[in-house]
């Protein structure tokens, strides 16, 4: 079914709290350069699920993962795989824009300094890119020492986006980006993810089903932990096969 | 999983499909009037049938801003899209059935107080074969049964064979009698939208399967 190179894929993910099974037996093919949405009901394991991807769901604690998340191939989860370097490689934006209560060029430059870029000329440049790509530049040049908190919501978003971007990551997880943003702010995050899609592979988790439909290439839907079905966006928007895909995407579900 | 959520949509869909069966009963009761007329030549009744397609056209309008509603309002997707997919082809298909009734009850006018060509038996069989398929596509429509809707397919090539023989047959009248040859053609006018009305039965199977299945097929 999915035709372009995988990027990333997961077989038989597992993911525990404690003794609660949340993600089961999930085995998602994700491919380069496309969108992957996410949807699912509140609670179905989709935010874990995307945290399993960069390894970011070890944090918590008693959490425990099994099975595989390949990554071009490799493995993530091996021993000898250092987690700080995959999640520079797959990055991620959260649900609520998150920025440090730090200036905006801090906020950017932030994971570059991580990197070990400290040539201030080349941060600059870098910073700028970045907040070009996400279109925020012209609006925050003049004032790029100011608090990010400045920002109203849908900036400090795509400054979030541009502090992922900076890195250079080659996967972008986003966790409901847009649900605190105005459908002005939505749509020119919406276009951005079209711009994005170019260079980057992009999963992304929404509860806005019309925003699934529109921007992503391949939906897969989840539910109670696992993986129901997953294919072209059209196909499961206007010919989906499952009885249960069927019911929650047109709404009636109890 | 209860249902019963998105009780408006529901309400919206079901009012769409049964003002498209109120549309394909209009149409399919024009149709048997028009031919009625024209069996029976009467002017009266084929007039009465032109002055009624307002009706249809007027039922197309509305369903079509209905259904541009309903897409507009509650953004449906799956089997709902499809329905109201459906339900916007099949109006089309209906609308143009009016239309082939008015042309038949035109001719009927443009007949009368004529000789007639000949006696009508085909026609009339066409007539009853393509306005039964028209009945039952819409009833497929109403059940969701495709393999009812399938069917039609075959009941389509009938209809083909006998507007072909009626063809033939009006023929040899138009070689035999010049002064029959208007008249002639006007019957064989009626065979081939007999048989486009045939098609368009066809056509809302098809609609109906898709409806169902999420498949395109050609059925005939
Ligand atoms: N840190 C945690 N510790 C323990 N349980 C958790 C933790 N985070 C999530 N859970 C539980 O795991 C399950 C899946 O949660 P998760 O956040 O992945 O769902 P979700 O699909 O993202 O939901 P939503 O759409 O509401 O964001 C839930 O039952 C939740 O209570
Ligand atoms: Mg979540």
């Amino acid at each position: 079914m999915v035709k372009s190179k995988i990027k990333l894929q997961t077989k038989k993910l597992n993911v525990w709290y404690g003794n609660m099974h949340v993600v089961k037996d999930f085995t998602l093919k994700i491919p380069e350069k496309k969108i992957t949405a996410v949807i699912g009901p509140s609670g179905c394991g989709k935010s874990t699920f995307l945290r399993s991807l960069n390894r970011m769901v070890e944090l918590v604690p008693g959490a425990r993962v099994s099975g595989e998340i390949l990554l071009d191939g490799e493995n993530i989860y091996d021993k000898d795989v250092d987690e700080t370097e995959i999640r520079l490689r797959i990055g991620m934006v959260f649900q609520k824009p998150n920025p440090f209560p730090k200036s905006m060029y801090e906020n950017v430059a932030y994971g570059l300094k991580v990197r070990g870029i400290t040539e201030e000329k080349k941060l600059r440049l870098l910073v700028e890119e970045s907040l070009k790509k996400v279109g925020l530049w012209e609006e925050v040049r003049d004032r790029l020492n100011r608090s990010a908190l400045e920002l109203s919501g849908g900036q400090q978003q795509r400054l979030c986006i541009a502090r992922a971007l900076a890195v250079k990551p080659e996967v972008i997880l986003m966790d409901e980006p847009c649900s605190s943003l105005d459908p002005i702010a939505t749509a020119k995050i919406e276009d951005l993810l079209f711009e994005l899609k170019k260079d980057y592979t992009i999963v992304i988790v929404t509860h806005n089903l019309q925003q699934a439909a529109r921007v992503s290439d391949y939906t897969a839907f989840m539910y109670a932990g696992k993986l129901i079905e997953h294919g072209r966006t059209e196909e499961i928007f206007e010919r989906p096969k499952d009885k249960i895909t069927q019911d929650y995407i047109t709404g009636r579900f109890g | 999983m209860k249902l019963g959520t998105r009780k408006k949509l529901s309400e919206q869909l079901e009012d769409l499909k049964s003002k498209t069966m109120e549309m394909g009963a209009l149409a399919s009761t024009a149709v048997e009037k028009a031919v009625e007329s024209l069996v029976k030549r009467n002017v009266r009744l084929a007039k009465k049938v032109i002055k009624e397609d307002d009706k249809i056209d007027d039922l197309e309008f509305e369903i079509e801003n209905n259904c541009m509603h309903v897409i507009a309002l509650q953004q449906p997707v799956a089997k709902d899209l499809r329905t109201i997919g459906t339900c916007l082809k099949i109006i089309t298909d209906l609308e143009r059935v009016g239309d082939r009734a008015v042309d038949i009850a035109n001719i009927t006018i443009e007949m009368a107080g004529r000789a007639p060509v000949k006696p009508l038996v085909d026609i009339p069989r066409m007539a009853e074969l393509a306005v039964g398929m028209l009945r039952d596509s819409m009833r497929a429509f109403k059940e969701g049964n495709s393999s009812l809707a399938f069917e039609l397919g075959k009941r389509d090539d009938e209809v083909d064979r006998l507007a072909h023989q009626v063809t033939r047959e009006l023929f040899s009248y138009l070689v035999e009698d010049p002064k029959k040859i208007s008249d002639a053609v006007r019957l064989m006018l009626v065979a081939s939208f007999l048989e486009r009305i045939a098609d368009h039965a066809t056509n809302i199977g098809e609609r109906v399967i898709y409806m169902e299945k999420g498949e395109m097929v050609r059925i005939n």
